[in-house]
């Protein structure tokens, strides 16, 4: 940019800044029809999370006509007793929150380990190609091995929520490897040779230097991970066999079939499914949002 | 979800630039054996779980399987006839449209949603953290909420206002039913395609929009000669990385239309689970082998595209 500005007449800058910062660039007042008009844009986001607050706290005779914008009368939390019976809501938020805690540690751990390896031996073919092996897991989507991988979590007894958190590190895989694979590239190897002069052997350096180091990372890693697997539906309902040990997502089926006109109990049940996720996001939502950004951006 | 098109080029770099200048590394190291075990989880477990699954629904894919008890081979006769089902080519198509309608829905509405979060606005911090609400909620969740506004709250609308085609439920009609089902996958998705071009958008250089409002630089000059020229990396990524998670729909039908009215809105990815229920294992498998194929070609197109823009983002 210096070789830019050179060129541009000072005392025209001087003359013009004024009048033009006027119009937007450069100065400290607010877009405010901007801003209005974003506002108005953010409530195709919230309407659809207000409606299931609204419907929720009806009661399932008002609830039964249907119409969404009504407000609740009398107020009611028929539904969400209801609801935390039918579904049997603390089994399937202890499930999902297994699932979502062994996936987020699977992943970092195991991701971590394979790219330390993989970065520090990349002149031996094995780790190389290790590399690239892993990496091909971008190019199967799910559905391409569903239906074998179905059967043979059936045979090894992988079908229930341990046999989900596998694939859902399986699947995560290659991104994360190569996350933290172009991480560890930036980190200098100085520090790693100095801890060994002093002793140190591979694992000590891992624990007690890199793993730390890669830490931003593994924040990116585990907010990946935790949406992922908190919020499927297609591995749970294919891989898991037995009702009883169903995440959330998959147990809200059961108001398609056996209690659709329950629109309270229905809408109690989504939104206690929806709110621990949109809860802890909104409490983080900086520290989430750079984790995403830096995952977008690496 | 984004990454990985703009690192695979840099791999190239790095290992020129660590092969060459350390001494150490001429001669081959010992290699500590603890570096085996580290790397053994990941191999393993990518083995049994994707490899084997692969290579047996491969095997498959060639016989007449139903899923269970005595096969035949049976050669190509499941892929001749995959080509000849019309319920399989109209999977392919409905998905390969939504996908591309998708697509372009998402990226419009992200990337004016990034460029209008990043000006001179209030309430920037709240605003942004509403707009990246959807990402963090179920797809299947948020397809039931939708499913209940389109069969009951917009035809109610419709009727109040006399509107004709919004009167009866656009689920139910197997002509406007993919509009729904593009609606609710957009709201999903595009929160992560707007991260990406916000992030894209904060590492223009604040100068650059300086001169060109020096040089009286309209808004829309601004736009189309700065901004996107400097996001197009941007938006190369977004499209691919979209229209690969758009190929594989599935949570966000399931909720919404679950494949229907007939058979309108069923993607690939149900098409192949039907070989579940269905008897027609081997067949499905011959399905996902098609499927395979055709994401492999999708991966050597982003690749290529990718590679000459290996700086971006870095």
């Amino acid at each position: 940019m210096s070789t830019i500005q050179p060129t541009v007449p000072r005392p025209d800058l001087a003359g013009e800044a004024p009048r033009r910062r006027r119009t937007g660039i450069g100065t400290d007042r607010p877009n405010w029809p901007l801003t209005v008009a974003l506002i108005v844009c953010s409530l195709a986001v919230l309407v659809p999370l207000l409606v299931t607050i609204n419907m929720s706290l009806k009661t399932t005779a008002q609830a039964v006509d249907g119409s969404a914008f009504t407000p609740p009368a009398p107020f009611s939390l028929e539904g969400f007793a209801e609801a935390w019976q039918l579904t049997n809501f603390p089994r399937g938020l202890a499930i999902s929150a297994f699932i979502t805690a062994v996936s987020v540690i699977g992943e970092i751990v195991i991701s971590a380990l394979a790219a330390f390896a993989i970065v520090r031996n990349w002149d031996r073919r094995l780790f190389r190609w290790s590399f690239f092996y892993l990496l091909a897991a971008m190019f199967i989507p799910f559905p391409v091995v569903a239906l074998p991988q179905v059967k043979l979590t059936g045979i090894v007894g992988l079908d229930n929520p341990i046999g989900v958190a596998i694939l859902h590190i399986v699947f995560a895989l290659a991104f994360n490897t190569l996350l933290f694979t172009a991480f560890l590239r930036s980190i200098p190897l100085s520090l790693e040779e100095s801890m060994r002069v002093d002793g140190a052997s591979t694992w000590q350096v891992f624990v007690r230097l890199i793993f730390p180091l890669l830490a931003p990372m593994s924040a990116t890693v585990g907010i990946f991970a935790f949406l992922g697997s908190w919020n499927d539906f297609m591995m749970p309902s294919l891989i898991t066999t037995n009702p009883e040990l169903q995440t959330l997502p998959v147990l809200q089926q059961m108001f398609q079939t056996q209690f659709s006109n329950n629109y309270n109990i229905a809408f109690a049940s989504y939104l206690m499914a929806m709110a621990p996720a949109v809860v802890v996001y909104v409490l983080t939502q900086k520290w989430v949002i750079s984790g995403l950004t830096q995952g977008a951006v690496k | 979800m984004s990454v990985q098109t703009s690192s695979v080029p840099r791999i190239e770099e790095d290992r020129a630039a660590t092969s060459s200048p350390s001494p150490a590394r001429t001669t081959r190291h010992r290699v500590d054996p603890i570096y085996y075990l580290f790397l053994f989880p990941a191999l393993a477990i990518f083995t049994l779980a994707i490899t084997l699954p692969a290579v047996i629904g491969f095997f498959y894919s060639f016989t007449n399987s139903v899923g269970f008890g005595d096969f035949e081979f049976i050669g190509l006769r499941n892929y001749i006839a995959l080509f000849q089902d019309p319920n399989i080519l109209h999977a392919y198509l409905f998905t390969l449209g939504f996908a591309l309608v998708t697509v372009i829905v998402v990226n419009a509405i992200a990337f004016a949603l990034a460029v209008a979060l990043t000006a001179r606005i209030r309430f920037q911090t709240a605003l942004r953290t509403i707009f990246v609400i959807p990402m963090v909620i179920s797809g299947i969740i948020i397809a039931f909420v939708f499913k209940f506004l389109f069969a009951n709250s917009l035809p109610a609308l419709g009727q109040t206002l006399g509107l004709g085609v919004l009167s009866e439920s656009i689920l139910a009609d197997e002509n406007l039913a993919w509009i729904a089902v593009v609606i609710v996958t957009a709201w999903s998705a595009i929160p992560g395609a707007m991260l990406i071009y916000i992030a894209g958008l904060v590492t223009i250089p604040a100068e650059l929009y300086e001169a060109a409002a020096i040089d009286g630089a309209s808004g829309r000059q601004r736009l189309m000669r700065i901004t996107l020229p400097m996001v197009s990396g941007f938006i190369l990524i977004n499209t691919i990385l979209g229209f690969k998670g758009f190929l594989n729909a599935y949570d966000v039908i399931v909720g919404l239309t679950d494949g229907g009215p007939g058979t309108a809105t069923t993607s690939i990815a149900m098409s192949i689970f039907k070989g579940f229920g269905g008897g027609d294992y081997g067949y499905q498998m011959a399905n996902a082998a098609v499927f395979f194929v055709i994401t492999v070609i999708l991966a050597g197109i982003q690749l290529r595209l990718t590679a000459g823009k290996a700086s971006f983002g870095a």
